[in-house]
């Protein structure tokens, strides 16, 4: 009977959420529970201050990265080059912002122009030559990272301008300024795909980008927007990760975040071949990963040795979540007298 | 081995049943050493099962096939190889960008303490290769080569396994005519060295050309065994389709009395249209409120002509004009903004987008054309889903269910709908009909001539001539991707259209 009236609601967007959800709340309630601290929250000199909010700022540029991410991904696409675009997008920003006289707004529009060129030519790539997408945007994520070097003459640029450091260091109505950021961005893609036609558009090409091409969507300018937006949060993601340490540092600035970024999407519930997308999945998948990471540190396992309880987290939430293992768990309990 | 007949192949009551489906019933099929046997069908009528199940892919319910007096039972394509029996598919199965050596020889490599000896190996393709009179280089990888030669090569291959009995498997579809005189060639001399051939084509001319014999089968049933020689075309076309000659003179006068209409205005004209190697230049019109049959076998370039029409295949020669107006489609999308629709014969490929909701998959064509930002609120969507869904009497559980969980026939009903809400000028429908049940198909007709009334021009294409001489105020009769007759009125008969496709001119 239950299961007879959960039927029709599994198409609502919330039902791809139980999933990413629970698993979130099942490592919260780990640490509440193990622990100690872990949920202080602090007002101290007008700001929040705490575990919690360490993670959802420290989880920003994922957060960020995964929304591009997740737009990719419903194309059956996938950007691997979003790392670099932030390495490059940082190295732009903290050059320009060290020359003389030079308006904050500027610096930001170019590094933000040069990330979104990253993104066109990951589109190029895809949808004029025909590159299977990993390929395509595998070339950026080596690349990416000698050109960043370029810009930053191999050096790691330092600066000090206040504007800048405050993107990814100040606050704003008491919350970090990333979190607002990545909050904000979720806004405006949320309202870009759902309040629009585009989000319908991106799912059908994903799905099926013949039938869509038969239906008269043009399904290269469709995939071609969806890495250029990639690029765009990538490079958003890049500005705050170098405004965090106040230099752009070529060879580690979102290194592997790429990797974060495709697994928070996928923990999202969206699937890698591509249909439909989830947005608050992926945040919610993002946010996993980072609990997950500040977990480790806070219970002091050591750095070399966390991917480990971390890889076997993410595996649970990915078997939770894939119907053959579910129906073969349940099969399992069925066949076992009572 | 009691060889009193000189049968290489007995087939004898085989079946085969997919769920749902009897792909196979009873069959007999006995292919003679050094024969060509042609066998024919419809899409549908059992070919590639019955060749499936010969060659190991399928299993079988019941039946025994015997090679050469010996009773076998494949249970894979390496089983049937190791028997006797090698198969040339369509799509060359071989492996690109390995050598053509490799190719011949691969999974039976010359070898000695497990390396390969490369120079018997090129040594042992040459000489397969010799059998089909070709010389190329073994070395090179087989992609570079035509299509053609991989053809051959993998003929080869079959004959280096000894086979007993070749299967071809559409070999010549995409072949020009020299290379397929080439193929014959060949073909003619395995069979002068004993060699039983199967072929399966849809091309008619190359049956006659080629083959000894013919199998029919229809529907999974053996249909009947003949001489090509004592086979008219007209006749085979007939076996083929499924109707008597006597039964198909009877056409429904009743149904053919929207015919003499008053003039139609004219919508959409092609001259000389049509692109090299793809659909022979062709004319052909349609008028508002008039329904167009496009007619032929499968592969008659049908679909092919729709594509071109729609956009999706570009047009090299000819022009198309609309209303007068010279037009040139580069996309489907172009296509659509001057009111063109089309629901594609695989529904599943290229019509629906599976995993996508109802609601999602009828306004998507809509939306598309309105553009990203023009967006259709999610009550206007849900309207116009719900409207489609009473007017087409789809079976869902409501606008949200994912299409993929419906049924072929709402599927197509969906698609439609998709269409309709555009409210096209020329509604172009590549099989509307197949593979959905009998009641959907009657639904679809109809729905076909009430558009039809109210001025919509429709270009209908389908196996079923029943079909097509029941809607059609027109017909164009295709024949090897070429425009083979045009039957207007009371011409179109089913025997009219199956002589124009057997290639006889009508009344003779």
């Amino acid at each position: 009977m239950a299961r007879e009236r959960l039927q029709p609601s599994k198409n609502a967007w919330w039902f791809s959420l139980i999933w990413p959800v629970a698993a979130l709340a099942l490592l919260l309630l780990f640490n509440l529970l193990f622990t100690p601290g872990f949920f202080h929250i602090e007002f101290r000199e007008g700001y929040l201050y705490g575990t919690l909010i360490d993670i959802l700022n420290h989880g920003s540029k994922v957060i960020l990265l995964s929304l591009g991410m997740a737009l990719v991904i419903a194309t059956a696409g996938v950007d691997l080059s979003v790392g670099a675009v932030m390495a490059i997008a940082g190295s732009v920003a903290a050059q320009l912002i060290n020359r003389p006289n030079t308006p904050l707004g500027a610096v930001i529009a170019a590094a933000l122009v040069v990330a979104v060129i990253c993104g066109c030519w990951n589109g190029m790539l895809v949808t004029l030559f025909r590159i299977q997408p990993i390929v395509a945007t595998l070339i950026l994520m080596v690349a990416g990272r000698g050109i960043a070097q370029l810009i930053t003459e191999g050096q790691i640029v330092t600066f000090t301008h206040p504007g800048l450091t405050f993107v990814g260091n100040g606050h704003f109505l008491a919350l970090p300024f990333p979190i607002v950021l990545a909050l904000g961005m979720l806004g405006i893609t949320v309202l870009i795909t759902r309040k629009t036609a585009l989000g319908l558009f991106i799912e059908s090409v994903g799905d099926n980008a013949t039938a869509s091409t038969f239906s008269g969507i043009d399904a290269r300018k469709i995939k071609f927007f969806v890495y250029l937006f990639s690029g765009l949060c990538a490079g958003i993601a890049g500005l705050v990760a170098a405004s965090n340490i106040r230099c752009a540092d070529a060879n580690h600035a979102g290194l592997f975040l790429e990797l974060d970024a495709i697994l928070a999407v996928v923990v999202g519930g969206t699937s890698l071949t591509g249909g439909r997308f989830y947005l608050a999945g992926a945040v919610v998948g993002a946010l996993f990963i980072q609990t997950l990471t500040t977990t480790m540190y806070m219970r002091n396992v050591s750095a070399d040795v966390a991917p480990v309880p971390k890889a076997l987290a993410i595996i649970a939430v990915c078997l939770l979540q894939s119907p053959a293992f579910r129906r073969r768990l349940t099969s399992t309990f069925r066949g076992k007298p009572a | 081995m009691g060889d009193e007949t000189t049968a290489l192949l007995e087939i004898r009551k085989l079946s085969k049943s997919f769920p749902g489906v009897r792909a196979l019933e009873e069959v007999d099929f006995t292919v003679r050493r050094g024969e060509v046997h042609a066998l024919m069908g419809e899409n549908g009528a059992g070919k590639s099962t019955l060749i499936k199940v010969l060659t190991g892919v399928h299993g079988r319910d019941g039946g025994t096939v015997r090679l050469d007096g010996v009773e076998i039972h494949a249970h894979s394509p390496k089983e049937a190889e190791a028997a006797g029996i090698s198969t040339v598919y369509q799509e060359v199965n071989l492996i690109p960008y390995l050598s053509v050596a490799e190719n011949i020889c691969l999974g039976r490599q010359p070898t000695r303490l497990g390396l390969i000896r490369w120079g018997a190996m090129a040594e042992r393709a040459r000489a397969a290769l010799a059998r089909v009179d070709l010389k190329i280089d073994v070395s090179q990888p087989l992609s570079s080569y035509s299509i053609a030669v991989q053809q051959l090569v993998a003929i080869a291959r079959a004959l280096d396994i000894s086979a007993k009995l070749l299967i071809l498997d559409e070999p010549t579809s995409s072949l020009d005519e020299k290379e397929v005189a080439e193929l014959f060639k060949v073909i003619r001399k395995l069979r002068a060295a004993g060699m039983g051939v199967v072929i399966v084509t849809h091309f008619l001319e190359q049956v006659y050309s080629i083959s000894d014999r013919i199998t029919v089968l229809r529907d999974g049933k053996l249909v009947g065994e003949y001489e090509t020689s004592k086979l008219p075309r007209m006749e085979l076309v007939s076996k083929m389709i499924g109707r008597a000659l006597a039964q198909m003179q009877k056409v429904e006068a009743e149904a053919k009395q929207a015919q003499v209409e008053e003039k139609r205005e004219l919508l959409l004209e092609l001259r000389q249209f049509g692109r090299p190697g793809w659909v022979a230049p062709l004319d052909m019109s349609i008028a508002k409120g008039e329904v167009v049959g496009l007619a032929g076998l499968l592969g008659s370039g049908r679909t092919e002509t729709a594509r071109l029409i729609f956009g999706v295949d570009h047009a090299k020669n000819g022009e198309m004009r609309l209303s007068e107006k010279r037009v040139l489609f580069k996309s489907p999308r172009e296509a659509i903004r001057e009111g063109f629709a089309f629901t594609p014969e695989n529904r599943k490929v290229e019509g629906i987008i599976p995993h996508l909701s109802v609601r999602e998959n009828i306004v998507l064509a809509l939306q598309a054309k309105q553009g990203v930002t023009r967006t259709l609120s999610r009550k206007q969507q849900i309207d116009i889903a719900e409207e489609f869904i009473k007017l087409l009497g789809i079976s869902t559980t409501g606008p949200e269910q994912p299409v993929v969980n419906l049924s072929g026939g709402n599927q197509q009903k969906v698609l439609l709908a998709r269409w309709l809400v555009m409210q096209p000028r020329l509604l172009i429908l590549d099989e509307p009909t197949r593979g959905i049940d009998v009641g959907a198909k009657a639904e679809i007709e109809k729905l076909i001539q009430s558009l039809r009334a109210k001025g919509m021009a429709i270009l209908f294409i389908s196996s079923e001539l029943e079909e097509v001489v029941r809607g059609c105020q027109k017909v164009i009769v295709l024949r090897d991707r070429a425009k083979a007759g045009e039957l207007a009125g009371d011409q179109i008969t089913e025997e009219a259209i199956m002589q124009t496709i057997a290639g006889h001119p009508h009344g003779t």
